[in-house]
């Protein structure tokens, strides 16, 4: 086993974004339940940093694969296409009308304390993104189009930031 | 008589394997030690046979000082020199302590104590660590007389929502109380492992634990095997002592009572917190007492007064409790239950608030004084090696708060997420901006909040030594590594020289290495151990550990080893066999070094088979037989 195999190869997966969720949980476990620090409380020095630094890199991967959007960016940096997220903001005009709208109706229901409607909004979203995530993997696994999976990525990044905000709207009504 | 000693399944049978493990729990109204005997975890007692042991230490001017119930009975004569609920200044600066004022203690002034607070006491000054490391060493010294030899090591629990200072101060404690510790772990997750273990549970559960002076709230799922924490909240300053609090001001105020003298304030103190416990089972309780100023207090507290005088603290726990499911992505339908962990969880106005909340009675059939310490035990006797591979257990836990770096304008960019798995790591770069620059500071911090000012600084680091360039050539990859104790550390290299830089470590809220140094040499000076003989036990017992592992790895993976190799490695083992027989601990420690590095390549090639004969064999149909039926994680979003 490579120390720095990619984290699909780690757990055996296809290199894909659909994934076998449960065979991911089930194989990191596996691997953790060897590699522990807790397996090696009474072990030397060497064994100990060693199992410290397979599990913080099992840790890595496994999370990085268990969330779609990391997942996606990953796949997209293994095979060589850099989402460039920082240097490339560059987005359609219309995405941006309607990030501004829903920033608009976040701000508004934030203010009038709507929680119901906030609510409402991370339903909607949520179902947005779903159907955004499907076309992703279309992207990805079928068409293996990576420019305009990137793009979509990059959408993506917008979206689940808009949904954290969302989250915490509605986590600061209830305190 | 020879008793048949029968062997749990997975249990070591030979007596002379089983190592010497106990759990810990560091309290802050009382603390206890348990362990595994003969496959089932139990509390200690002291020689009265009595499992707590209060957490109050009495420091007397000729250097000697009293733990427990003995100190515990000085507590009202004598304030100043009696320390109680020191849990709630580990890891602290003067500023963090509320109630200061009520408080009978004489407080260095920030300016001699910068760092973590410091107390005057008869028997000198002392820090936070020393006033818990003499806790732990009684707890040590019980442990050793009953189980008869010298421990291998022990787990201690630390509240969740602990910081990295407060853990560094625990295990700083530990190290000067003499005690080897295997691993520290959450309290509400040794709770966990002694109830789901006890229960065989499967599902997610909440674990509420309201201790004397912390409050935590963890989420996880137990599954086959598996104890993963989904997430945790708290309020590390939140605990049983501030309902005595709340008492304690009622009582002034309904008794009208004129300012009072720290002797007779830590006396109705007392009377509040035996008002408190008695309300548990009755509906009134009278608050009488005559106080040294002559003044008497006859009163009577109602559950119904106290409640709504505590209302507001009850509440204050639910909070995080909401925060943490929120975190899990999960809501209170997805609680199978909920474990009461504390002493503090005894109050009818809590155990009905929590009801109410999670619509379902909480669970009570654990002791919630004894149940972390049990669970602690079980999780230290794993780590000790007394269990079989194959009837063990995974612990996945998380870190509570995010750790960020400070950047320009005073903000904080995190680096890792609160609820991330550990141990966890990641890697930043940086470089100079200006021209031959060869030093670096980085400023960590831990919070939730935007700005630096609103969480809480854990160290300044200072990178030395980078290679003179122009500004901005230089690329220094700082790694941040956080273990599984969930404690912090900080390795720096330049990447396009390869220098590692050099990493000093300022802690915020800490000790250095050297103030550490000073007080094992103070608390030697004290004890009537020999600490020379001491260190040379413990160097053998270390000694004996690690032959113990490098024996048993050949047993199992041999042939990983070439024929010459395992000359060289059982020359090794011969080496520091003889060395531990001789009085040098020099020797030991060198023979110790040659065996590490004989092994070090073996280590890499069987971590390798491990995990290799983890997968292999398994194909997808048996993985996903042993897990939910498949599923494509792709219409899932992020933060559900």
């Amino acid at each position: 086993m490579d120390f720095s195999a990619d984290h699909f190869s780690l757990f055996e997966l296809p290199r894909a974004f659909r994934l076998d969720a449960a065979a991911l949980d089930a194989r990191y476990r596996e691997v953790q339940a060897q590699v522990h620090p807790d397996r090696f409380a009474n072990a030397g020095d060497a064994e100990r940093r060693l199992s410290l630094q397979w599990a913080t890199r099992v840790n890595e991967a496994y999370h990085t694969l268990k969330k779609p959007l990391s997942r996606a960016r990953y796949l997209l940096q293994v095979s060589g296409h850099d989402v460039a997220a920082e240097n490339n903001n560059a987005m359609p005009v219309d995405f941006l009308i309607e990030q501004m709208e829903w920033r608009e109706a976040v701000s508004e229901a934030r203010a009038a304390a709507e929680q119901h409607e906030l609510e409402h909004l991370h339903h909607r979203l949520k179902q947005n993104m779903g159907e955004r995530y499907e076309e992703l993997a279309v992207l990805l696994d079928d068409s293996h189009d990576e420019a305009q999976a990137a793009d979509r990525v990059r959408r993506l990044m917008f979206l689940e930031k808009l949904l954290a905000e969302i989250d915490d709207a509605i986590a600061s009504l209830e305190e | 008589m020879a008793l048949l000693q029968i062997a749990e399944p997975g249990e070591s049978a030979a007596p002379h394997q089983h190592k010497l493990a106990v759990g810990i729990d560091l309290g802050t109204t009382n603390s206890l030690v348990a362990t595994v005997r003969s496959g089932l975890a139990v509390v200690l007692n002291d020689e009265l046979g009595r499992p707590l042991l209060p957490s109050v230490v009495h420091y007397e001017a000729d250097g000697r000082n009293e733990v427990g119930y003995e100190a515990q009975a000085r507590q009202a004569l004598d304030p100043r020199n009696t320390i109680g609920s020191v849990k709630r200044f580990m890891g602290r600066g003067l500023h963090d302590i509320t109630h200061r004022e009520s408080m009978p203690y004489e407080f260095e002034s920030s300016a001699e104590a910068p760092g973590m607070v410091r107390l005057r006491t008869a028997g000198g000054v002392k820090s936070p660590v020393e006033v818990s490391a003499d806790i732990l060493r009684t707890l040590r010294l019980r442990a050793e007389v009953a189980l008869g030899g010298q421990l291998v090591g022990a787990v201690i629990t630390v509240p969740a929502y602990f910081d990295d200072a407060q853990r560094q101060a625990t295990k700083d404690a530990a190290k000067l109380a003499g005690i080897p510790v295997l691993r520290l772990i959450n309290e509400p997750t040794a709770a966990a492992i002694a109830y789901g273990l006890d229960n065989a549970a499967e599902g997610v559960y909440a674990v509420y634990d309201l201790g004397g002076g912390t409050f935590d709230i963890s989420v996880l799922n137990l599954s086959k095997g598996v104890f993963e924490v989904l997430s945790t909240g708290g309020d590390s300053a939140l605990g049983g002592d501030d309902f005595d609090q709340r008492i304690f001001c009622w009582i002034l105020e309904a008794a009208k009572l004129l300012p009072l003298s720290v002797e007779d304030a830590r006396l109705l103190l007392t009377r509040a917190r035996e008002a408190k416990e008695y309300l548990t089972y009755h509906g009134v309780a009278p608050v009488t007492t005559r106080l040294n100023s002559g003044e008497v207090v006859d009163l009577e507290l109602t559950t119904e007064t106290f409640g709504e005088i505590s209302q507001t603290l009850v509440a204050k726990t639910l909070q995080p409790v909401k925060k943490a499911l929120r975190d899990a992505g999960l809501t209170v339908f997805d609680v199978k239950g909920v474990v009461m962990v504390g002493g503090a969880t005894r109050m009818p106005q809590v155990q009905h608030a929590v009801g109410e909340f999670f619509k379902q009675d909480p669970l009570n059939n654990l002791d919630p004084d004894k149940v972390v310490a049990l669970g602690a035990a079980m999780q230290a006797n794993l780590l000790a090696g007394n269990r079989a591979p194959g009837d063990d257990w995974l612990l996945l836990d998380v870190i509570p708060l995010s750790l960020g770096l400070e950047t320009m304008g005073g903000l904080v960019e995190k680096i890792i997420p609160r609820n991330s798995t550990i141990p966890a790591a990641r890697a930043q770069e940086f470089t100079t901006f200006r021209d031959g620059q060869t030093a670096l500071a980085v400023h960590v911090v831990q919070g939730e909040r935007e700005l630096v000012s609103d969480c809480r600084s854990l160290a300044r680091f200072e990178l030395r030594g980078i290679p003179p360039m122009v500004a901005g050539a230089a690329r220094i990859r700082v790694t941040f590594q956080i273990d599984a104790d969930g404690l912090l550390s900080v390795a720096a290299r330049e990447q396009t020289s390869g220098v590692e830089a050099s990493v000093t470590v300022k802690p915020s809220y800490g000790l250095s290495d050297d103030e550490i140094a000073g007080m094992l040499k103070d608390s030697l000076a004290h004890t009537k151990d020999d600490a020379f003989r001491r260190a040379l036990k413990e160097a053998q017992v270390e000694a004996q550990r690690l032959i113990d592992a490098v024996q048993s790895a050949i047993k199992s993976d041999g042939e990983l080893l070439s024929a010459e190799q395992r000359t060289r490695v059982e020359a090794a083992i011969i080496k520091l066999q003889t060395a531990a027989l001789s009085e040098s601990r020099r020797h030991l420690t060198l023979a110790m070094d040659d065996l590490e590095a004989e092994t070090k390549d073996f280590a890499a090639r069987r971590m390798d088979k491990s995990i290799r004969r983890a997968l292999a064999g398994k194909s997808i149909h048996q993985l996903e037989a042993a897990g939910n039926p498949s599923q494509t994680q792709v219409s899932k979003g992020e933060a559900e």
